[in-house]
């Protein structure tokens, strides 16, 4: 049995491709376009929340995130999608 | 008819909406607080606008998990009315009450302004003074107010009458001009399939008195006329 210990995982919430990111696209707009920077085609805001949690594994604190993310509806999966992401162990 | 007005910390509507509710012939408007769980003593609820929890995660996102919404959930369930104004709205969304989400205004920008909506389904205890095609005078205030569903669930709900209110412009029309945080189809206002559950964006309890109006419209009213209609009507 592993020690549990700390991990660090990312929850991203972003709206989904379809729904429309106003807030991504005045920043692209007015701020990078505006800049110069035509390589950048698009800019999307998302939400970051960054859980440490205590856990065995990482396949572990991957799963109870999400369990949380489901069950306490961290996102609204009628317009966003949600992407979760565990880091190494946190020292 | 015992209304339940549901404050959660932060509703900054509570009082104007219990005022509104008291001017109605027949309706006995109470404040519950978020932290009870027994609804029991009512017949209908209504959740007010206002920044509940700071608006944090979400609009809604908290306060749907409080104890109060298990007891609204058993009154919807129950068949009981329930409504949601605004941040009410945003609050039975997040509570799975009603579908789809309010996503940040497409204009980036807080909209506070008096608006048109038009009636699409007065069938509801909240739209029943209010005839199918008819244009109300109600004020707007938010900054998370776009309503949206992927395609598919938005073309459901329309298919199975779940559209209540629809922002129009001024010649009735459901235009981008009246349409001003950018909701899919113009949604101002949904139902859930049973009809007992409305929630919508624009503040009827703000359209109740001619002092506050532009136009000396009360419209608001007929919204919480409809409600003691509607309770008449069941007895």
């Amino acid at each position: 049995v592993l020690k549990p210990a700390h991990y660090d995982v990312d929850v991203t919430i972003s709206n989904r491709p379809q729904a429309r990111d106003p807030e991504g696209e005045t920043i692209h707009r007015e701020l990078i376009a505006q800049a110069g920077y035509a390589e950048v085609k698009e800019v999307r805001v998302a939400k970051l929340l960054k859980i440490r949690i205590a856990a065995a594994s990482p396949k572990e604190a991957r799963h109870t995130v999400w369990k949380i993310c489901n069950e306490l509806r961290i996102f609204n999966p009628a317009a966003h999608v949600c992407t979760v992401s565990v880091g190494p162990v946190a020292k | 008819m015992n209304v339940a007005v549901v404050c959660f910390p932060a509703s900054t509507c509570d009082l104007d909406l219990l005022a509104a509710l008291t001017q109605v012939e027949g309706c006995n408007p109470k404040l519950v607080r978020h932290d009870e769980e027994d609804l029991s003593d009512f017949a209908a609820a209504i959740l007010p606008g206002g920044f509940a929890y700071g608006d944090y995660l979400r609009a809604g996102a908290i306060a749907a998990r409080t104890p109060i919404m298990t007891a609204v959930a058993r009154l919807a369930a129950q068949g009981g009315p329930v409504l949601g104004i605004c941040n009410g709205f945003q609050i039975l969304v997040e509570a799975g009450l009603l579908p789809g989400s309010l996503l940040r205004n497409q204009s980036v920008q807080f909209i506070c302004e008096w608006v048109r909506v038009r009636v699409e389904n007065d069938a509801t205890p909240f739209s029943l003074l209010t005839p199918k095609g008819s244009v109300l005078r109600l004020p707007i205030a938010h900054n998370e107010g776009r309503f949206y569903l992927p395609p598919r669930e938005w073309r459901a709900l329309e298919r199975s009458d779940g559209i209540v209110f629809r922002y129009v412009d001024g010649t009735g029309a459901a235009s981008r001009s009246g349409n001003s945080n950018g909701s899919v189809g113009s949604i101002a206002g949904i139902a859930n399939a049973q009809g007992n559950v409305v929630g919508l964006m624009p503040h009827p309890e703000r359209a109740c008195d001619t002092l506050l109006s532009p136009d000396g419209s009360v419209d608001g009213q007929l919204i919480f006329q409809s409600l003691l209609r509607y309770a008449d009507g069941v007895k």
